[in-house]
C-alpha cells in the first residue's frame, strides 16, 4: 500500500468532475440557509453525519470487495432523489474514467461495462481506491472528506466567502470526521460479513428535497 | 492509454482516436475566448455552412446551465439531439481544460447516440484570455476575440491568441463604431502567432465565414487522410 496513492485520489484536482457540484450549497444558498461559515458548518456537520456516513460505508465496503452491483443497489435504496441519483451516476462514471486511467486493472474494466452510464460515485471510490492499493479506511476519508469540501469550496464561489473562512470550517470539522470514518468502517466490515443490509441508511431529507427543485431550475451555477 | 485491444469493451479512458469498437472518432473542434466575442454565433454560422455535408454536433459549457444550448436550440442549426450542454460548476476554464471528464462523457454520449458524426464543435462559455481547450479533449482549437473587446487584445497576448490553431477577430463590421484599428489588430496577431492562422470576421456582413469553414473542411480532411 502506498501513503502517497491517497494523496492523489483526495485531492480537490483529480479531475473526476468534483468541481461542476455543490454537494447541495447552491440551493442551500439561495434559500437562505447558507449566508456565512457559521451556516457552513452546520450544514457541513449535517451532510458528514448522514449522507457523508453512506458514501463512506460504502466506499469503504467496495474496498472489502462487496459486490459492486450490490452495493450501487444498496445506494439507490439509501437516495431517494432520482436527481441526486442520477449526479451520482454521473460522477461516478467521471471518477470510473479518471480512475482507470490513473490504476488501469481488469477489474475496474469490468465495473465500466457493468455500469456504462456510471455507478454510484462512492462505489466507485471505493474501487478506485482498491485499484491504487488503499485500504477501507482511505476509501471512507476519501468519501467523507469529499462529502463536506465539495460544499465548502462551492460557498466560497457562491457567496464569494473569505476562502480561509471556509478551510478553518474543514479544518473544525476534521475530529468529527475521524469518527464519522470509524463508524463507516465498521458497518463496511459488517456488511462484508452479513450482506449490504448492514450498511447505514442515515439521509437528510431536506438535502434530498432540495436536491429535486434544483434539479429543475432553469439556471443554476451547480450541476447539482 | 490504448484499449486497441479490445475492441467491444468498456469506453475508452482517453483521447484515443478510435472509438471501442475500433471506429475513427469524430474530429473535436473546440471554440474557445471571452465573453461575448461570438463563439455561440461563429458555431452556429458553421452548423449552417457545414451541416448539409457533414454530420454534425456541439457541445455547450455555459456558466449558466443551457444559454448558448438553447440559443442554438431557438435558432434550429442543427437538430435538438445533436446538441448537449455541459454544466460546469461556474468555472469553464476547468471544464475544458483541468477536469475535461464531463465533456468526454459528452462527445462520446454524442456519437453514441447520433453518431457517426465527422465533427464535434465544442464551445466554452466565455471565459478569459489564459483558458485553453486540454488536448486530452480537443483536436484543435479556435480562439474567438472580437474588434469591440479593446483592439490591444492581439498584442496583449496570453495562451488563447499565442497558442490556437486559429484566432477569430470577430465583429469587424463595429471597428469604425468603436475605434477599433483592424490593421493593427492583424499586425499584433501576426507577430504573437507567427504562421498560425488568423482570420478577421464579420458576422454581420458574412465576412470571414467561409474561411474559417474551409480551415474546418482542412483539419477534418488531415483527420481522417
Ligand atoms: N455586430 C456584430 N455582432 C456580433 C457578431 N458576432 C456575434 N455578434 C453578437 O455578439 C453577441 C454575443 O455573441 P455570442 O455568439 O453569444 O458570443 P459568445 O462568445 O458565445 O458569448 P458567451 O458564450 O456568453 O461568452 C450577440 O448579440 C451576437 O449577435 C458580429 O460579427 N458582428
Ligand atoms: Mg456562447
Amino acid at each position: 500500500m502506498t501513503r502517497a496513492a491517497l494523496l492523489v485520489l483526495a485531492d480537490g484536482r483529480f479531475p473526476a468532475g468534483g468541481h461542476a457540484h455543490s454537494g447541495g450549497a447552491e440551493a442551500a444558498v439561495k434559500a437562505g440557509r447558507i449566508t456565512g461559515a457559521g451556516d457552513l458548518e452546520d450544514f457541513c456537520r449535517g451532510r458528514l453525519h448522514t449522507a457523508g456516513l453512506v458514501a463512506g460505508a460504502l466506499a469503504a465496503a467496495a474496498v472489502l470487495g462487496v459486490d459492486p452491483r450490490e452495493l450501487d443497489a444498496a445506494a439507490d435504496a439509501r437516495t431517494p432523489s432520482p436527481a441526486l441519483r442520477l449526479a451520482a451516476r454521473r460522477l461516478g462514471r467521471q471518477l470510473l474514467r479518471a480512475a482507470r486511467a490513473s490504476w488501469p486493472c481488469a477489474e475496474l474494466d469490468r465495473v465500466a461495462g457493468w455500469f456504462p452510464k456510471g455507478a454510484h460515485q462512492p462505489v466507485v471510490l471505493g474501487l478506485a481506491a482498491r485499484a491504487a492499493g488503499l485500504g477501507p479506511s482511505d476509501a471512507a476519508y476519501c468519501a467523507l472528506y469529499e462529502s463536506v469540501s465539495g460544499p465548502a469550496t462551492a460557498t466560497v464561489r457562491l457567496l464569494s466567502l473569505d476562502p480561509f473562512d471556509a478551510t478553518g470550517v474543514l479544518a473544525r470539522l476534521a475530529p468529527e470526521l475521524d469518527a464519522v470514518a470509524e463508524s463507516a468502517v465498521g458497518a463496511a466490515g459488517r456488511a462484508a460479513a452479513r450482506g449490504v443490509a448492514a450498511l447505514p441508511a442515515a439521509s437528510g431529507p431536506l438535502l434530498e428535497i432540495m436536491a429535486e427543485a434544483h434539479a429543475s431550475w432553469p439556471a443554476r451555477l451547480f450541476a447539482s | 492509454m490504448h484499449l486497441d485491444h479490445l475492441p467491444h469493451g468498456p469506453a475508452a479512458v482517453s483521447a484515443d482516436a478510435h472509438r471501442p469498437d475500433g471506429t475513427r472518432r469524430a474530429l473535436r473542434i473546440g471554440l474557445g475566448g471571452p465573453v461575448g466575442s461570438g463563439k455561440t454565433a461563429t458555431v452556429a454560422a458553421l452548423c449552417r455552412e457545414l451541416r448539409d455535408e457533414l454530420s454534425l454536433a456541439v457541445v455547450t459549457n455555459d456558466i449558466y446551465t443551457r444559454e448558448d444550448a438553447e440559443f442554438l436550440l431557438r435558432e434550429a442549426v442543427l437538430p435538438p439531439e445533436r446538441i448537449t450542454a455541459v454544466e460546469t460548476g461556474a468555472c469553464p476554464h476547468t471544464a475544458i481544460r483541468d477536469d475535461i471528464s464531463a465533456n468526454l462523457e459528452a462527445v462520446e454520449d454524442l456519437e453514441e447516440t447520433v453518431g457517426p458524426l465527422d465533427l464535434i464543435l465544442v464551445e466554452s462559455g466565455g471565459d478569459n484570455l489564459t483558458a485553453t481547450f486540454s488536448k486530452g479533449l480537443v483536436d484543435a482549437q479556435i480562439f474567438v476575440i472580437d474588434v469591440a473587446g479593446g483592439d490591444d487584445i492581439p498584442r496583449k497576448g496570453g495562451p488563447g491568441v499565442t497558442t490556437a490553431d486559429l484566432l477569430v477577430v470577430n465583429k469587424t463590421d463595429l471597428a469604425p463604431y468603436v475605434g477599433s484599428d483592424l490593421a493593427r489588430m492583424a499586425a499584433d496577431a501576426k507577430t504573437q502567432r507567427a504562421e498560425l492562422p488568423v482570420v478577421l470576421q464579420s458576422l454581420r456582413g458574412g465576412s470571414g465565414v467561409a474561411d474559417v469553414a474551409a480551415w474546418v473542411r482542412e483539419r477534418l480532411a488531415a483527420w481522417t487522410a
